[in-house]
């Protein structure tokens, strides 16, 4: 029984002190251990990455651009103003502006080059991010979102140097041309971007532009495995990286 | 002492009325805005913070002006600021208010503001940007109301205050450094990766704040018989002219950089902004008039006898005020988007109804301080009677 105000008062104020520090707790103290099950066929990897080869990409092709964003419901709104992209082309010296001279070799000026989210192995999203809704997953590296916990300040998209991030300015839903039920809609108000189809790998799938890519331009796979097909194509050839003196230490390597 | 804002002249209430209608008119664009999506402003993919942001850039600016009167008054024993001081802390606290609620408007999804405090994020610089707001806020409030109830009852203020008071000084600082770190810290935004950023924001905030402030007393002088006196008027005059002399120096330093180095990425901001780049002109109009004037308030300023002059020195922080509101509420913001990651330019132009939201939250930030302002005043003059 609670016998005075005073006492009530109390327990009140123990109370609230109490639920108060807890996210504090949770931040200093908590454990990430997975407490969910994985499934037995997911393509298990230690830190992704991805090859990335523009001459096998033939002129006017939009295989993987359209299957990402059909399988990710992003949608069309028909204005580069409130655009939404994962993963699109652009010309060889938009995406090396440091690289391009007069006198590149045949067939690089201008060349359609697929860009992505880099999934830095030190990306300054998550650093910026105020509340941790855009994240590095730690054992496999991909940068990740929460579309639920995102505020929509966009300090992620002004600390993304490679402008992988577009913003849901408007409710995304009407535009999308046809609903992938196996993959959430977005609400407006949050940012986007490309996840390496993490839902994909949780079901023993590779990314869906590679797998959309007749030419296999693009290679999928775990750095950390010597064996792995990407290991060998970046053993292969002389690969480059966007904006490397940055520090982001991106994963996207662009074979020339 | 709230009280106080309730009764007033028609005048009074007639500004009163005139902001109310402004905050409302506001009100109804943010809930249009609420419903339809940011997309409604003119921000874009590539321009992602735009107007609101940079108001809420400029006002953090604005609030410095409470320290520059504060810092005197309480550490140097500066007499003449003894009646300044509370219209410099009022002044602080309707700025940070509006800086708060720019915020809250840029936000996309403003009902999960709270996930700042339920997953608090030690490596965001916004994180501490929250903090230290909010904690200015309170600190000005708090000394502000505390200061002028004791005055109004004729008793010596609690001993708890002093503490308060000087730690409102070195909190002054924080608001801007770590509002300019916001900036400073990012890769790719050669705009604003500059570690001038935080001296460049102190500068021009100790020049716009006391700037404000100065026209501030200008209008009460007018309308109410509150007189600061001629001597902390022209002490604030020395210090926006310093402000603005060092914020100019400072700008300076960056344009030697920039160019001296040659490196593009750095070049291309400062050409689009002041020259303009392939065929985009969106700001060059602007920043020239923020160039020119500065040059007319540093003309005004620096001569001591049109500093000396009140009709001229309200001219010259007439000009102060505005060419930072476009330096800072306009180009810094704007300018470190473009050209973009990816080599495009892409032009802002303010929406409408962003325009009216933008104003609505001024009207705010005017209402606060003038019911703040008309209750200071009251007390001030009541105690003179």
């Amino acid at each position: 029984m609670i016998h005075s105000r005073r006492t009530f008062l109390k327990i009140v104020g123990l109370s609230l002190a109490g639920v108060s520090i807890q996210p504090g707790v949770e931040a200093l103290g908590g454990s990430d251990s997975p407490k969910i099950s994985r499934r037995p066929e997911r393509l298990g990897g230690k830190r992704w990455a991805m090859a990335v080869n523009p001459k096998k990409c033939p002129s006017g092709c939009h295989d993987c651009i359209e299957a990402c964003h059909r399988v990710h419901n992003v949608p069309d709104f028909k204005n580069p103003k409130d655009e939404i992209k994962w993963i699109w082309n652009e010309p060889f010296g938009n995406v090396f502006p440091e690289l391009e001279h007069d006198y590149l070799a045949a067939g690089w000026k201008g060349r359609a080059v697929p860009v992505l989210c880099n999934h830095c192995a030190n990306p300054p999203c998550v650093r910026v991010c105020p509340t941790k809704a855009t994240f590095q997953r730690k054992e496999d590296g991909i940068v990740m979102m929460d579309y639920h916990r995102c505020i929509g300040c966009r300090f992620c998209i002004a600390g993304c140097p490679y402008g992988a991030r577009s913003m849901n300015y408007r409710d995304p839903r009407p535009f999308i041309k046809e609903i992938n039920p196996e993959f959430p809609t977005r609400t407006k108000g949050v940012v986007e971007k490309c996840n390496f189809c993490e839902e994909r790998l949780a079901k023993g799938l590779r990314p869906a532009c590679v797998q959309a890519c007749k030419e296999k331009a693009l290679v999928f796979g775990d750095l950390e495995d010597p064996q792995a097909e990407i290991r060998k194509t970046l053993r292969a050839h002389f690969t480059i990286r966007r904006k490397p003196g940055l520090g982001t230490r991106p994963q996207i390597y662009y074979i020339v | 002492m709230l009280e106080k804002a309730l009764s007033g002249s028609q005048r009074y209430w007639g500004w009163v009325g005139f902001l109310i209608l402004g905050i409302g008119v506001g009100f109804i664009f943010y809930l249009r805005q609420l419903d339809y999506g940011l997309g409604i402003t003119g921000m874009s993919r590539d321009v992602t913070w735009a107007l609101y942001i940079a108001q809420f850039t400029f006002l953090v600016g604005v609030a410095a002006s409470a320290v520059m009167v504060v810092l005197p008054y309480y550490l140097h024993d500066y007499k003449a600021f003894g009646k300044i001081t509370i219209l410099g802390e009022f002044l602080a606290v309707a700025s940070v208010m509006m800086c708060l609620m720019f915020i809250i408007v840029d936000l996309g999804q403003p009902a999960r503001a709270f996930n700042l405090l339920i997953y608090p994020t030690p490596s965001s610089i916004l994180f501490w940007d929250m903090i230290v707001l909010n904690g200015y806020l309170f600190l000005n409030i708090v000394i502000g109301w505390t200061v002028l109830a004791c005055e109004k009852k004729s008793v010596p203020p609690p001993r708890w205050v002093k503490p308060l008071i000087y730690l409102s000084i070195p909190w002054a600082i924080s608001i801007h450094t770590v509002t300019a770190f916001i900036y400073a810290g990012l890769p790719g935004r050669s705009f604003w990766l500059t570690a001038i950023m935080a001296p460049r924001f102190l500068g021009s905030a100790f020049a716009s704040g006391p700037a404000l402030l100065i026209l501030l007393c200008f209008i009460l002088r007018k309308f109410t018989r509150f007189n600061v006196g001629n001597g902390a008027i022209q002490a604030l005059a020395r210090i926006v002219t310093y402000a603005v002399v060092i914020s100019v120096f400072f700008i300076l330093m960056e344009i030697f950089t920039v160019f001296y180095s040659q490196i593009p990425e750095h070049m291309h901001p400062f050409i689009y902004c002041f020259i303009g780049l392939h065929g985009h002109y969106e700001l060059v109009p602007w920043m020239w008039a923020f160039v020119l004037l500065v040059a007319v308030s540093l003309i005004l300023l620096i001569n001591p006898r049109t500093r000396r002059n009140d009709r001229i020195l309200g001219v010259a922080c007439t000009a102060v005020f505005v060419s930072l509101w476009i330096e800072k509420g306009l180009g810094l913001v704007v300018t470190g988007f473009i050209p973009s990651p990816l080599e495009k330019i892409t032009g802002y132009y303010p929406t409408g109804p962003e325009v009216l939201i933008t104003l609505g939250v001024w009207a705010m930030g005017f209402f606060i301080l003038t019911i703040l302002y008309k209750v200071a005043i009251s007390v001030k003059e009541e105690i003179e009677a």
